[in-house]
């Protein structure tokens, strides 16, 4: 785990990664054949609907799969060990200390019953040895990190007495208390407020890039990614379908899916409507026909260099 | 796919033959279960001529269980049907109607709950004396409880939904509105805490009969034959075991019967419910 | 935290008033009273005279208001008349059992938590296991037995042919002749509460926040000790106040089958030869009991739970 690391080696790689349920005949794969890496400091963006397998990859990551879920084949290479090989004992080390998560829901990540400052401070007893006291005096300092006001008395706050935004900020907190190398952002805004949304994904861009720490942001909104990572990745039905660096990727999308994608962000400058010139496309009238979708490329040979579509891979049927 | 529900299916089968043994408790037997006594076959113990024994008058045991069945599960459906039409009337016009009727309905269900209603039913026994009437009467005033806040509840509920509205503006009578439209919305749970009910009526009344505030002997209650047996435990023990595995095998049926149900008509309640 | 405690004390006051209107009604309002009974009943062998000698002096011919009136001035000083049997003031006769039902509900009670909850704890861990089905079975058989069946098969097992405790009565306060009377009270909240653990840990283990804890690094074992524990008795407590609140009510057919020298027994004896002053009295203080206990715990949660407060 402490070699040193090659400075143009990737923090993570998956390498066709299988996600299922094991059966008799074999396992049953919702996310399949995954591959992609982040570099260090890098901040990555994993799109697609909901369905579509973001979440577990992500928690694939860490090994927090819920039975019966299981992957059933590929590689997780951080910092070229495969997580997979790791005891459970080490693995709970590099939880939360080499990477952090952070979910969705603020409202209920928190344990309702113990104040946040505990909660943050549990993180300094678990993976730096201090005792109670250091711990909750270093939480002040992670709460005044995340800018949330009056941090010595929040710190004895419930999460109930918090608005989502702060209860995000805490979540945030205690996800970077450590210092980790790589952070798992799963869907951190899409339960908050219009408003809050920008200033939660700003904190998490701005405390991630001054700490050099890498980012997965997993979102159903191509807007939230394409304003803080480099690079995304296109889910659809389990299966990664393009990969590219973000500019291009709304300069030219390639696959059918994405194009819905980009056709349903609204842009400024641009007049949608009746009246207006473009109108914003309905992506559930593109997916809707999935089985077209399905023909069309599951069916054409395997050649990406002929067909520059299929260089993504192909959108597979999962039900 | 449905995973198999064995809760439903075992208390369903425990039912039924109770019910089976309580209906057809004449063809089952050839005895009677208070007039044949005979002294020379006192405190047999169980054998194939009395497949449970006998009791300190020489009755057969096994005869008087069939014929408890009877007294248990009348006692039980019949209070329980008692307290549903009570909890359910109340219930459901509370929350309809609303008001100060609310709050006193309200107000007197929490007050039946904080007296507990074995507790309630002695106190009923105690003025209207033992014997199947009162007995009806007593267990059938103190458990209407639960099934009142459930139906109070799912009307509130149901209350703003579009078609009660809408049988509203039709001009239905409010009664029509609650028979027609409140009322079958809420079989399901009624369903549930009702079948438990009818255990927990069985139990009460084996435990009233056994206080001798019940049943009176020589008929044969369940709870009024363990009285008997207490005394002479040492030599019969089995005039004490079979009644109370009757009664055991009731309630367990019913209490099964109603955890499947729950489970049939709503897997994902399951956990919070006690 | 003390406004709350003094709130929930005042939310109380009318549903006690309302128990002791309701059970004044029922044994003042209906036909037949004390004398009229004994007449009846004809084991007295009293005559109309008697009757109204009885029923003067226990005023039992005043208007009802006035006797509700009578009723309640006299609860407010501790008074609930005077025993027909006992000839003695049934605060007294009461009085006189009561510690002997308190030692029953307390040592069944702590029988029920100090079984029922590690093991509906351990079941639940390990769902689907052999013992989380025996815990299971076990547990809607404890909810379907009736106690009194119970405790006369454990009087018989392990008073009569074992010989190693005694079968029944209070013996002078010794600990022996309590163990097998808390032990059959204490079945059926054992069962609820192994249930009730079971559900909880079940319900706590899917929330989100024990993902989070995961996410964090910690091992299973701090996952339950730091976020598991607390939350699964916020919900376990309630089941416990409610089963202990409710014990003395279960209390009575116990207490009878054991020769328990408690209010249970109290009660059903009184019932019997129709002592109304005693019976009110008892079902009064059992039904106070488990108002008492109730607002105790709703204080309790409070306390444990941060949320509660607020509202």
């Amino acid at each position: 785990m402490n070699e040193p690391v090659e400075h143009n080696a990737p923090l993570l790689e998956l390498k066709n990664l299988h996600v299922g349920i094991p059966g008799r005949r074999g396992s049953v794969d919702i996310v399949r054949d995954v591959s992609f890496s982040i570099m260090p400091g890098e901040a990555f963006g994993l799109v697609g609907e909901s369905g579509s397998g973001k979440s577990l990859t992500a928690l694939s990551l860490i090994r927090l799969l819920k039975k019966p879920l299981k992957v059933s084949q590929g590689q997780i290479l951080f910092k070229g060990d495969d997580l997979q090989n790791l005891t459970d004992r080490a693995m709970r080390q590099m939880r939360g200390d080499r990477i952090a998560m952070i979910f969705q829901e603020p409202m209920t990540a928190l344990n309702p019953l113990k104040t946040v400052g505990r909660q943050i401070a549990e993180m300094f007893v678990l993976h730096k040895g201090m005792g109670w006291a250091e711990a909750g005096r270093k939480a002040v300092d992670a709460l005044a990190s995340v800018h949330v006001p009056a941090p010595e008395e929040r710190v004895r706050a419930y999460p109930h007495q918090m608005s989502g935004g702060m209860r995000q900020r805490v979540m945030i907190a205690i996800a970077l208390a450590c210092d980790p190398d790589l952070l798992i952002a799963d869907e951190p805004t899409t339960a908050l407020d219009v408003t809050v949304q920008d200033e939660v994904l700003k904190l998490i861009a701005e405390l991630c890039a001054a700490r050099g720490t890498a980012v997965l942001l997993i979102s159903h909104d191509l807007g939230v990614i394409a304003n803080m990572c480099q690079r995304v990745g296109v889910m659809y039905s389990g299966r990664l379908v393009e990969e590219r660096d973000t500019y291009d990727l709304f300069a030219d999308p390639r696959h059918p899916y994405t194009k819905g994608l980009l056709g349903a962000l609204p842009r400024l400058g641009t007049r949608h409507g009746a009246a207006g010139r473009q109108r914003l496309v309905d992506i559930d009238s593109l997916i809707k026909d999935r089985d077209t979708l399905l023909q069309e490329f599951c069916f054409e040979p395997r050649n990406p260099v002929r067909d520059p579509r299929l260089r993504a891979g192909m959108a597979g049927g999962v039900e | 796919m449905r995973r198999f529900n064995l809760n439903l299916w075992l208390g369903g089968v425990l039912t039924l033959i109770v019910i089976v043994g309580a209906v057809f408790a004449p063809w089952l037997t050839s005895l009677d279960p208070v007039f044949d006594a005979n002294l020379m076959y006192a405190e047999e113990p169980p054998s194939g001529q009395f497949w449970f024994g006998t009791d300190e008058q020489g009755r057969d045991v096994y005869t008087r269980v069939l014929y408890g069945a009877r007294i248990s599960l009348t006692v039980g459906i019949v209070s329980q049907i008692i307290n549903s039409v009570i909890g359910l009337s109340l219930g459901i016009s509370a929350a309809y109607w609303g008001g100060w009727w609310d709050d006193l309905v309200n107000g007197l269900t929490n007050v039946m709950l904080a007296i507990p209603s074995l507790i309630f039913a002695l106190a009923i026994m105690a003025i209207l004396g033992p014997g199947l009437p009162s007995l009806l009467i007593a267990l059938g005033l103190t458990n209407w409880s639960w099934t009142c806040r459930i139906a109070r509840s799912s009307t509130l509920s149901l209350k703003g939904q579009g078609y009660v509205q809408a049988a509203s503006t039709l001009g239905y009578s409010d009664i029509r509105i609650m028979w027609t439209q409140l009322l079958p919305n809420m079989v399901g749970p009624i369903l549930v805490i009702s079948t438990l009910g009818i255990g927990a009526a069985v139990l009460a009344e084996a435990a009233l009969s056994f206080l001798g505030l019940g049943i009176r002997p020589p008929f044969p209650s369940w709870g009024a034959m363990l009285t008997g047996a207490r005394e002479l435990i040492v030599i019969a023990p089995w005039a004490a075991v079979f009644p109370g595995l009757a009664i055991f095998v009731t309630v367990l049926g019913f209490n099964l019967l109603g955890d499947g149900l729950r489970d049939y008509l709503d897997p994902h309640m399951r956990t919070r419910q006690q | 935290m003390l406004r709350f405690t003094i709130r929930r004390l005042l939310q109380v006051i009318p549903t006690i008033i309302a128990v002791v209107l309701l059970i004044f009604v029922i044994f003042s309002v209906v036909p037949g009273s004390f004398a009229s009974s004994l007449m009846s009943d004809g084991r007295g062998g009293a005559d109309a005279d008697m009757v109204a000698r009885i029923n003067e002096q226990f005023g039992l011919d005043d208007p009802v208001h006035v006797r509700f009136f009578d009723y309640v001035t006299g609860l407010l000083q501790f008074d609930m008349g005077e025993s027909f049997r006992f000839r003695q003031p049934v605060t007294e006769v009461i009085g006189d059992r009561i510690w002997a039902s308190l030692k029953l509900s307390i040592a069944a009670m702590v029988f029920a938590i100090v079984v029922g909850v590690p093991l509906g704890f351990i079941a639940a861990l390990k769902p689907g296991s052999i013992l989380d089905s025996i815990t299971m079975i076990g547990a809607v058989s404890g909810l379907s037995m009736p106690q009194f069946w119970l405790g006369l098969l454990l009087m018989y097992f392990f008073a009569l042919i074992l010989g190693w405790l005694p079968s029944f009565g209070y013996g002078g306060g010794d600990f022996k002749y309590l163990i097998l009377p808390a032990i059959t009270l204490g079945v059926t909240p054992l069962a609820l509460l192994a249930r009730t653990t079971r559900a909880g840990v079940l319900e706590i283990t899917n929330e989100d926040f024990i993902r989070t804890a995961h996410s964090k690094g910690m091992s299973n074992s701090r996952v339950i000790r730091w976020h598991l524990t607390r939350n699964v008795m916020v919900l376990v407590v309630t089941t416990i106040g409610l089963q202990f609140g409710s014990m003395m009510g279960q209390a009575v057919v116990i207490e009878k089958l054991f020769s328990w020298p408690g209010i249970g027994t109290l009660l059903v004896d009184s019932v019997a030869i129709r002592d109304i002053p005693v019976v009110q009295g008892t079902i009064l203080v059992i039904v106070l009991w488990f108002l008492f206990i109730n607002t105790f715990v709703d204080i309790i949660y409070a306390a444990i739970d941060p949320r509660i407060k607020q509202t």
